[in-house]
């Protein structure tokens, strides 16, 4: 366990230290001390490493990761995972606003409930929240998958494209062109899966599926308010 | 009673300025469509531009260097404040940002070949990095967009710097829409979309909302990449004293500027007609908060919007920027809307030169499309060879300029070696009007 000081080291320095790991590096499992809420903590890895930060986190945590697990024993601030490209983000506590904004992989596991616009731009992402999330989340949600099991706030998947959103709870309000859809069988597994790597005991069957109703894919004119 | 009526002279037909041609045809094409229009380019209306501005030269109060024989070094640093790789350019003229999708792939090539030849980079846009784009280019800056197509950090570390985009200067506020035509497999696959379907731009960043957010945004994009390359951040010219402001606090390197004339691949004609500023009215604005922030020439502002030539470039360094960035006039020089197509243009209800419906996909040079067939017109080596020429050609230009005004370096160039011929220009550019020492607003002078 190699364990890292952010105050004393300061943060270019955990970026460095991180973002130099390989593959084949057997300093695989690092533990950051003095948290205290900086911002862009442990952003751009790129290797199968497991990262544990003890306390809460700023802004951008875990930004565009690539194989690595990263697990914050506290809550995070905007942006967790943004444009998180593979590997896994756990949050033990809360998120703020846009977790997980733009990610095109990975899995970002939200223990506590997220804030607004939680998946917004999502292009691929998995987002497993085991409480709520605020509203405007997965706008113009390309693709990936979502699952609240607590409620979402207005404007569920405005504009949304095609990724798949499962809730438990109620939902505010749907955004533009966002829809209820059947739950089959192969969502019924798809979200299973979803559950267990989310650690999450919920039962699929308690959730619904929205996505695209897909009229907004190609300009019209009667489409626009 | 006799007819005295026939012969005698009539008042002859006057066109309303008010309801021209061009007003009627257009308001009988959205009655007949009920849909706005949508095009390309930049603004098309007549705007008080670098025309209006002229060098003074020198005579006995200045003294002149030799046109073609004596040094006037044209070489320009970017992000010298904090990024630990800056950038050399041989020249202060660059590419600015096209995405592919909106230009074919041998047209980016093309950019990329020609740019290198000259010294100078290029710039990519939304959609993504190709391989054709950042193996011809020497210098490849990465546009750091609100939608994030095709965004992630091993195109983050391999590029030389990174743009992020807030505005341009044809649509300050808007976002944009590559419609479904133009949406190929490999389109689509660089943007994770269904093929075929529009792909909207968002008009903001998804993950900030102000410029407390962006200094945040950017010490993330500077931990991803070592802090080595220069964070640029591009406006549009709407709002240019703050927004320049805002961007210097934020942290950036470098500031881009992009005025109305400036183009997009598409979006609508009464949004590029009717929002943004004209360049000229933006760069005194901007020039004016870098010197009230203490950081003139250590952040640097690139210009762009409507730059078609050496004198544009002069004058745009004369009032204080670094560099400027071309688009359209890059497309020009690699053959869009050349008169050899007229045929193809007039099949498209249009002429060479007024060519704008780069949305439909169906340019028939073969630059801004994705179409296999139309492409195959464009060869990239001769557009690269073409570009490279017309580079130097604005860079020998604008030397020739600044030779005549006792300059051994473009950046000397200053606001003293520049008159106005219109009013307009002078209160805009804060420049004197010819043959005065005055200029509208400035204290302490007189007509």
């Amino acid at each position: 366990m190699q364990t890292f000081d952010l105050e004393a080291q300061g943060l270019r320095n955990l970026n460095a230290a991180l973002q130099s790991q390989t593959k084949d590096t057997n300093q695989t499992a690092w533990e950051i001390v003095n948290a205290k809420g900086s911002h862009a903590i442990a952003v751009g890895l790129d290797a199968p490493i497991e990262v544990t930060v003890k306390g809460s986190t700023g802004y951008y945590c875990g930004g565009m990761n690539k194989q690595a697990t990263i697990r914050v024993k506290g809550s995070a601030g905007p942006g967790v995972a943004e444009n998180m490209m593979s590997g896994t983000v756990i949050i033990d506590g809360d998120a703020s606003q846009y977790a997980g904004a733009t990610a095109n992989g990975g899995t970002l596991v939200i223990k506590g409930n997220a804030s607004s616009r939680c998946g917004i731009s999502m292009k691929g992402v998995d987002i497993i929240v085991h409480g709520n999330v605020g509203h405007m989340s997965a706008f113009m949600g390309q693709s990936g998958n979502m699952v609240v099991c607590g409620d979402a706030g207005d404007a569920l998947g405005d504009s949304i494209y095609e990724a798949r959103l499962f809730v438990r709870g109620t939902v505010k309000s749907l955004g533009a062109d966002c829809i209820e859809k059947e739950m089959r069988p192969e969502h019924i597994e798809i979200l299973t899966d979803l559950l267990e790597r989310g650690e999450s005991d919920a039962k699929p069957e308690e959730f619904k599926r929205y996505g695209s109703a897909r009229k907004l894919y190609n300009f019209d004119i009667d489409n626009a308010y | 009673m006799k007819d005295d009526s026939k012969g005698a002279p009539r008042t002859v037909p006057i066109q309303s300025a008010t309801f021209s041609n061009p007003t009627n045809a257009e308001i009988r094409r959205a009655a007949a469509t009920g849909i706005y229009d949508i095009r390309g380019g930049g603004s098309k209306r007549s705007l008080p531009h670098f025309n209006d501005l002229l060098f003074l030269g020198a005579s006995i109060s200045r003294y002149p260097l030799e046109g073609y024989r004596e040094k006037c070094d044209t070489k320009v640093v970017l992000g010298t404040r904090f990024a630990r790789k800056p950038i050399e350019l041989d020249i202060p003229v660059t590419i600015a940002g096209m995405s592919f999708g909106a230009l074919s792939g041998p047209a980016k090539e093309a950019l990329g070949r020609g740019a290198t030849m000259a010294g100078t980079s290029t710039t990519t846009g939304d959609g993504g990095m190709t391989e054709e784009e950042r193996g011809h280019s020497s210098k490849l800056v990465y546009q750091y967009l609100p939608s994030r197509y095709g965004m992630n950090p091993d195109d983050l570390r391999r590029c030389d710097a990174i743009e992020i985009v807030v505005g341009q200067g044809a649509k300050p506020g808007g976002g944009g829409m590559l419609l479904g035509q133009k949406i190929s497999d490999r389109v689509a696959q660089m943007r994770n979309l269904p093929k075929g379907i529009d792909q909207r731009s968002a008009c903001r960043h998804p993950d900030w909302t102000g410029p407390d957010d962006l200094e945040i945004k950017i010490l993330e994009l500077r931990e991803i990449t070592a802090w080595e390359k220069p964070i640029y951040v591009k406006i549009g010219g709407a709002r240019p004293y703050f927004d320049t402001t805002l961007a210097i606090k934020a942290g950036a390197d470098v500031v881009v500027l992009d005025g109305m004339q400036g183009g997009t691949a598409a979006t609508q004609d009464v949004f590029i007609e009717n929002v943004g500023q004209p360049i000229l009215a933006c760069i005194g604005e901007a020039v004016r908060a870098l010197q009230d922030m203490d950081m003139h020439r250590e952040v640097q502002l690139i210009v762009s919007g409507g730059i078609r030539g050496g004198a544009d470039t002069a004058k745009a360094l004369a009032l204080g920027a670094d560099a400027v960035a071309i688009g359209t006039a890059a497309l020009i020089a690699l053959g869009d809307n050349d008169p050899r197509w007229e045929a193809e243009y007039n099949a498209l209800g249009t002429t060479a030169g007024a060519y704008d419906d780069w949305h439909e996909g169906r340019d028939p040079a073969g630059i801004t499309t994705q179409d296999p067939e139309l492409m195959k017109r464009f060869d990239p080596v001769e557009g690269g060879r073409r570009l490279n020429n017309f580079l130097k050609v604005m860079t020998l230009e604008a030397q020739t300029i600044a030779r005549a005004c006792g300059k051994n370096h473009l950046h000397n160039l200053e606001p003293e070696d520049l008159v106005a011929l219109t009013m307009e220009a002078a209160a805009m550019a804060k420049i004197p009007l010819a043959g005065t020492n005055w200029y509208p607003g400035k204290p302490g002078t007189s007509y």
